[in-house]
């Protein structure tokens, strides 16, 4: 079970709160949706749950003990940019290695192939890149997977793909999977439950407060 | 009906042949440089002190066959006073750029890995250095270290650090909040880890490019301050002592004086350009493929 308790966020002491006292649990095998459109606190909520970021209040726990710190996390989260969450100096063989390596069938499903390996970042297509950074934490140590606008960028086609595959393993190893996205539509295809942050924020952002004052 | 032109084919081959040879190209270009200056630097140990020695019956020369920079007021042969000049000033050149650059990146790094009051000291230094002019910084240190050998090096070591050490510090803070390095962490990765695998290889390019591409600066430099008299001392056949010398007899029409061992400096300087330029082509995997 990842809980999380009560949690408040913010980036500066003189900044507004970004996130204020959310609480949500994800049962393993669970598939829930964040929505919300920009601004709001999702990919803040998600660096939380993941341990990326530490809340000012409340805590985050998975089966009642908190996120380990060193050893490898079972909260794993996916970015929006996959060139950025990869060593552009690193060959793609390295970077799916570089945790837990992943399921042979795992890089089938979701149709890596073996001449990928010996190549760089920079020679792979967006698409292509993301489905790497998706199978280097979809190993079974992984037991709950945050998708940070995971297909955002990407082209419906591959959209699919990546979302059947991720499900159908989700399933198979009870995951718990955490969906965040601006896409309604996406959600409501995806997700039994959804979570709506521009209903429960109490107050709602403006860019002027979000600014720094002077 | 000739739509189709019969050279094409064979047009786009040379072209691929073209294109496909940009790594040997960077290859070649890298390896000739540093044999040029590896070149400079050896010539004085295989041309020994021949040509230093005043011969008067063979005085201001022109250029010719014999003399390929002419010779001197004294008749001492240009080309082999040149390239002991040249090779002084590469190796003064060599050590304080190292010294600076060892400077520079250990300040960079200490700046970029510590953050808090270190990196605030460290950075308030670097702007100092950066809001006052270059050159009077450079002649203020080198004359209040006695001048000299030493003075050049100290000078230039003290006063060239600044900017790399600026790179490095900016690489580390971005290595170390990009999304790759803190899912590092996430993957069960240790700091010291991620230091070795993820930080390291993106700051030694940088650092060798960096050291390199001071060469010229420091080379030059050197020889601005021997030019001025506050660097090398005068005995010593070093690149500017030989450039000032020059100076008197250029408006006696001596032209090869200067122009010579000035187109030997700018070869060298430029040599270095090219090294630098090409190695950072070579290190990038972006562009190291092509």
């Amino acid at each position: 079970m990842l809980n999380a308790e009560n949690l408040w966020f913010r980036y500066g002491t003189h900044l507004p709160w970004t996130i204020q006292e959310k609480s949500m649990a994800v049962a393993p095998g669970d598939v829930i949706g964040i929505m919300a459109p920009s601004g709001f606190g999702k990919t803040t909520l998600a660096k939380l749950l993941a341990g990326y970021l530490n809340p000012a209040k409340g805590n985050v726990t998975l089966d009642d003990k908190p996120l380990p710190k060193r050893s490898y996390n079972p909260v794993q989260l996916v970015f929006q940019n996959p060139e950025l969450a990869i060593n552009p100096r690193w060959r793609i063989d390295r970077i799916l290695r570089e945790g837990h390596p992943p399921l042979l069938r795992h890089l089938d499903a979701l149709g890596i192939s073996s001449s990928w390996l010996t190549r760089y970042p920079h020679e792979l297509s967006g698409g292509e890149l993301q489905r790497v950074a998706i199978a280097r934490v979809l190993n079974p140590q992984t037991r709950y997977l945050i998708a940070d606008e995971m297909t955002a960028m990407l082209d419906a086609n591959t959209q699919a793909l990546i979302w059947q595959v991720v499900l159908n393993i989700a399933r198979q190893q009870q995951m718990g999977l955490i969906i965040i996205s601006h896409d309604a539509r996406l959600l409501n295809r995806l997700c039994p439950k959804c979570l709506d942050l521009t209903h429960t924020h109490p107050s709602e952002p403006n860019l002027d407060e979000m600014l720094p004052t002077y | 009906m000739t739509l189709i032109p019969p050279q094409a084919p064979l047009r786009r081959s040379r072209l691929q042949r073209l294109t496909l040879s940009r790594r040997q190209q960077t290859l070649w270009v890298i390896g000739l440089c540093s044999l040029f200056l590896l070149g400079i630097i050896l010539s004085t140990w295989i041309i020994g002190d021949t040509g230093l020695n005043p011969i008067l019956a063979q005085r201001n020369q022109s250029p010719s066959l014999d003399h390929p920079f002419g010779t001197d007021w004294l008749g001492r042969d240009m080309l082999s006073r040149s390239l002991h000049g040249m090779s002084l000033s590469l190796r003064v050149g060599l050590l304080a750029a190292t010294i600076s650059a060892f400077i520079g990146s250990s300040l960079g790094l200490a700046a970029g890995t510590l953050g808090g009051w270190v990196d605030a000291v460290i950075t308030w230094i670097v702007d100092v250095f950066f809001s006052l002019p270059h050159l009077v910084l450079l002649i203020l240190i080198a004359f209040a270290v006695g001048g000299g050998t030493t003075g050049v090096v100290v000078a230039v070591a003290l006063t060239h650090w600044t900017s790399l050490a600026r790179v490095i510090r900016a690489e580390v803070l971005q290595v170390n909040s990009s999304d790759y390095v803190q899912l590092s962490h996430r993957l069960g990765r240790s700091p010291l880890w991620i230091a070795r695998h993820h930080m390291i290889p993106h700051i030694i390019p940088q650092l060798l490019v960096g050291l390199i591409l001071l060469f010229p600066h420091a080379i030059l430099h050197e020889a601005a301050l021997s030019f001025i008299g506050i660097g090398l001392s005068p005995h010593i056949p070093a690149i500017g002592i030989i450039l000032a010398e020059s100076m008197r007899h250029l408006s006696t029409g001596y032209w090869w004086l200067g122009v010579m061992p000035g187109v030997l400096l700018l070869l060298a300087v430029k040599a270095f350009d090219w090294l630098g330029e090409n190695l950072r082509d070579l290190l990038d995997p972006k562009t190291s493929q092509g």
